[in-house]
């Protein structure tokens, strides 16, 4: 049994979206439960297999029993055994929120939504574990379908969004695929760690082909992660997406699609190519400067809360982008911490969000924060623990990527990038105490008392809330071991990149 | 140093943060709930002053809260430094609980649980600054004081409290996330990870003479609750919040932390004498003599009492930042000292600044004539007040501005001599009307002219206690001295 876990992982959700399909016609009620249990026993095996690499080093497993490269290979290591456990929590903690928003938004298709939940994690998941650079572009296009349709349940005018997401979507994977066309053409295999060590030896690095394929690789996965000026499809797409599916996707599409372009830059082309040939750093990292600036002036402008966060959402790409590219240790640690705490902090402000939106009926930063401290106290709180991790206010993990990415970019002499992430910081706090002012000060003093009754948000949504906002303070509490972790696991690549 | 583990300083920190909860859970009891305040400064100061001994032995007490980053945890030590500072405020944490009993009542402000409860906040947030044993530490109860003072500046909810609030913010946050994090996070890829206070400072030989004028620089302004110019302008703003909360945190709390970490930067992170061999002091020390000098001018045009208080305020905290910059044993001396003695001098000032508001309704110098009849022991209240913080004897501030006089000697800057004297005599031109008016002027016609008027014993009581501890920090300045003793002698 154990030596199957990494297929385990993602059989669970993609077995019960298929039982789902089809009992849930009789059943809508099961659906839920049962997306729960599944996510939940998907978590418990993430875990385990966490724990094997652990104790043994990098898990392999070849799939349908064909040996790599000729096969599918799935490969965990430290770092994306990370990630599994990232996305599968936060598809647990979706799930068990999702329970009455998805009755009251999609009431007459909850069977499918949960079948498309649960596809997309699938897709997520598989993106995550693969070893094979065909077997992700699948994996991409099942989780972008998923995820197109489960935006276009949005309202009337996710319709629209949706559409100029699938576009832009589809040019993205096309790109991608068309990248992926010529490493095979080039080296003849699929295999990321073969391509690599096809690379080196057989000395391609001067090939224009490499050469194409890496930048088509890179523009898609970039447009698929939102990365400015690519960004333009996903404010609307996540803004007027049903709660539920912004909760899930804006956490997870964007840094999962950041560790793809991690994978594709440490495992398939190899940091010396990535950095040492091509030195292209400099460059991508002043595009994540621009990123980062823009997302948050953008950010600051919106007047409507699902849009404001999604332009973060945008800017806290540049983050990791410019991490990473930063070409240092740290850079890439910083942004692998990154990956983990963005995912939570997003995660715990989009819940926060949804659950203020389904109670006021209203989207305007000015009229919903109204009074809300006392109307929602808990939720309010959920929402500041993610605010504070927006802004950096320690102990929340927002602080502590920001340290590392900071500490990362003073190393790297790269001061544009430190002063992008200050000036980011300064907007998000800005964006956040006027929030902050208007829930404890909008009303006039005399008004509170009389006209504000306590309306919390029910169980299924405070929970998962708190529990958002407990891992945003864990990771940042734990900080200093998950960097640890994972700085262990960047030197595997950095010290033997051949051997990946 | 000699170490002590104990759980002390986390304690005295926690405990108004505890407090909150019964504050918040008594809401509709204005009694019991005002009780758990005062016992929670009872209960914190008591704790403060029972390690008071062990830190005059020559010891320090430490406590491990949480290991945060490698080599660096959020951790307490308390040294005489910090503990000084504690001292003061803890015990005028009480004294101010007591008078904002009387002056939110008199007054009906509203959302009373909440001004309690965010101000035991405060209090906890202090102490931590006071005690931290790292510039991390430090940072974080820095932050933590900003975000916790500002629901009480902003405590009106109209629309200037919410601009002041606004501004206060947006001073406070935004220095330190643009000027101390990037420095800090630059200190700790410089220093190797090591940012502990120690008595040389961690940071010195690390550094070149041009970087560390940059980082003095960025420190110095990022922890801009010193008010030195030209980062101040939160501080007048600020003064939209109730009188209690300009009396505790804009003269003793907040305005402190500010100076506190200052002198933190120089002695702990720094070491006066690194700062001494790369020369570096001076730009800091004409930046504090400049906040002097414009500060007290500026106080001298303001009409409003509060406003001028905190113009005056803004250039004693200059005192404070020139004290350290002297970079001398005696100036440094004389600072700590003058961190206690302005904050008795100062909330003596604010007090009466709110006793006359609630008694008569004034806030303007230029209405006050004749009230000294009125309300004699305020006024003679502010009389001893405002004669500490010109430093004349016998009150406490005399001793401070002693010591600051004779570092400013010692480290043969004779135009800062200079300029002492001419602030001193400036701090005479803009309080010394104040009283002259309210005892020697008729009151204009038609007010009520005979009794005695004063705000209710709530009030009055705390300002005279603090007035007269001026006076007897003049006699007794032993502990004080000792402290800060201590700190300038480890040089």
């Amino acid at each position: 049994m154990g030596e199957h876990f990494p297929v385990l992982i993602l059989l669970i959700p993609f077995f019960t979206a298929l039982g789902i399909c089809v009992v849930g016609l009789w059943k809508p009620h099961w659906c839920q439960p049962a997306t729960v249990v599944s996510l939940g026993a998907s978590l418990a095996v993430a875990l385990g297999t966490l724990c094997k690499v652990v104790k043994q080093g990098i898990v392999s497993y070849a799939l349908g029993g064909w040996p790599p490269p000729i096969g599918i290979e799935y490969r965990i290591d430290a770092l994306n055994g990370l990630v599994l456990v990232v996305i599968a929590t936060v598809a647990l903690i979706t799930a068990v929120y999702s329970r009455q928003r998805v009755a009251a938004e999609t009431p007459d298709r909850v069977p499918l939504f949960y079948t498309l939940y649960l596809l997309l994690v699938t897709g997520l998941l598989g993106m995550t574990v693969t070893g094979d650079a065909f077997n992700l572009y699948v994996l991409l296009e099942v989780t972008s379908l998923a995820t197109y349709a489960l935006i276009a349940m949005g309202s009337r005018r996710a319709v629209l969004a949706c559409f100029n997401y699938i576009i832009m979507g589809t040019i993205g994977a096309s790109l991608y695929l068309l990248g992926v066309g010529y490493l095979y053409i080039k080296t003849g295999s699929l295999n990321m760690v073969d391509i690599q060590q096809l690379l080196v030896s057989e000395d391609l690095y001067s090939s224009r082909s490499i050469l194409i394929a890496f930048i088509l690789i890179m523009l898609g996965v970039w447009i698929k992660m939102a990365f400015f000026p690519l960004h333009g499809w996903l404010p609307n797409a996540y803004a007027f997406a049903p709660s539920t599916t912004s909760c899930l996707i804006a956490p997870l599409m964007t840094k999962v699609t950041v560790y793809v372009m991690i994978r594709m830059m440490l495992t398939v082309f190899g940091p010396a190519y990535v950095f040492d040939y091509l030195q292209w750093s400099e460059v991508v990292v002043w595009l994540a400067v621009l990123a980062i600036v823009a997302g948050s002036i953008m950010a600051l402008a919106q007047a409507d809360l699902p849009k404001m966060l999604s332009y973060l959402v945008i800017a806290e790409v540049g983050y990791m982008v410019g991490g990473v590219w930063l070409a240092n240790e740290a850079g890439l640690v910083g942004a692998f911490y990154h990956i983990i705490s963005d995912a939570f902090m997003t995660l715990c402000l989009f819940l926060a969000a949804g659950a203020i939106i389904a109670r006021t009926g209203d989207h305007r930063i000015t009229s919903i924060f109204q009074g809300l401290p006392r109307r929602m106290p808990l939720t309010f709180f959920g929402f500041l623990v993610g605010a504070f991790s927006m802004i950096g206010v320690p102990p929340t993990c927002g602080f502590f990527s920001k340290w590392y990415l900071i500490s990362a970019g003073i190393e790297a002499g790269h001061w544009a990038y430190v002063t992008a992430l200050l000036f980011s910081s300064l907007i998000n706090a800005i964006i956040f105490s006027r929030i902050i002012e208007i829930a404890f000060f909008g009303l006039s003093p005399g008004h509170e008392q009389t006209e504000i009754r306590r309306e919390e948000s029910p169980l299924s949504i405070l929970v998962p809330l708190m529990g958002a906002a407990l891992a945003v303070i864990l990771v940042g509490l734990y900080n200093w071991n998950l960097v640890s972790w994972i700085t262990d696991a960047v030197r595997l690549y950095s010290m033997a990149p051949v051997s990946g | 140093m000699m170490e002590i583990k104990s759980c002390i300083p986390l304690l005295a920190f926690l405990v108004s943060l505890v407090a909150v909860v019964p504050i918040v859970l008594s809401s509709r009891r204005p009694n019991v709930r005002e009780g758990w305040t005062i016992l929670a400064g009872i209960i914190k100061f008591g704790l403060v002053l029972s390690m008071l001994p062990t830190v005059l032995a020559g010891y320090t007490v430490e406590y491990t809260l949480w290991k945060i980053l490698p080599s660096l945890s959020i951790q307490f030590r308390v040294d005489a430094m910090g503990m000084l500072f504690a001292l003061v405020a803890s015990l005028l944490w009480i004294a101010t609980s007591i008078y904002s009993i009387g002056y939110m009542r008199v007054l009906k402000e509203h959302a009373q649980t909440r001004f309690y409860a965010y101000f035991a906040v405060a209090l906890s947030a202090t102490i931590g600054v006071a005690f931290a044993a790292n510039l991390l530490t430090l940072y974080l109860f820095y932050e933590m004081l900003s975000l916790c003072t500002y629901p009480l500046v902003a405590h009106h909810q109209d629309r200037t409290a919410r601009t002041g609030g606004r501004t206060y913010l947006a001073y406070l946050l935004g220095t330190s996330v643009s000027f101390a994090l990037p420095a800090m996070i630059y200190v700790y890829w410089k220093s190797g990870g090591n940012m502990e206070f120690v008595g040389g400072g961690f940071l010195s030989g690390k550094v070149s003479g041009s970087e560390a004028t940059v980082l003095l620089l960025l420190l110095v302004f990022g922890f801009s609750k010193a008010a030195l110019m030209p980062f101040h302008s939160w501080l007048p703003a600020a003064m939209v919040a109730p009188t209690p909360v300009s009396a505790l945190l804009h003269a003793v709390a907040v305005v402190k932390v500010g100076v506190f970490c200052v002198l933190r930067i120089f002695t702990g992170v720094f070491g006066i004498s690194f700062l001494k061999d790369v020369g570096i002091g001076d730009v800091i020390l004409w930046i504090a003599a400049i906040t002097i000098l414009a500060g007290s001018l500026i106080a001298l045009s303001q009409d409003n009492l509060k406003r001028r208080l905190a113009f005056s305020t803004i250039s004693q905290l200059g005192y404070i930042v020139l004290g350290a910059a002297l970079l001398s044993g005696r100036g440094l001396t004389g600072s700590m000292l003058h961190i206690g003695m302005h904050a008795f001098g100062k909330i003596t000032l604010f007090f009466c600044a709110g006793a006359i508001l609630i008694a008569t309704g004034k806030k303007a110098v230029s209405e006050m004539a004749g009230i000294g009849r009125r309300m004699p022991y305020t006024m003679s209240a502010f009389l001893l007040g405002a004669l500490s913080i010109i430093g004349l004897p016998p009150l406490g501030g005399a001793w401070s501005k002693w010591y600051l006089f004779l570092g400013a000697w010692e480290s043969d800057h004779i135009l800062i001599v200079f300029i002492l004297i001419i602030s001193s005599l400036l701090n005479i031109a803009y309080l010394l009307p104040i009283v002259v008016r309210a005892f020697y002027m008729p009151s204009p016609d038609g007010e009520a002219g005979g009794g005695i008027q004063e705000a209710p014993p709530a009030c009055v009581g705390p300002l005279v206690f603090t007035a007269l501890s001026c006076f007897a920090l003049f006699l007794f300045p032993g502990i004080f001295v000792d402290l800060a003793k201590l700190i300038g002698g480890n040089l």
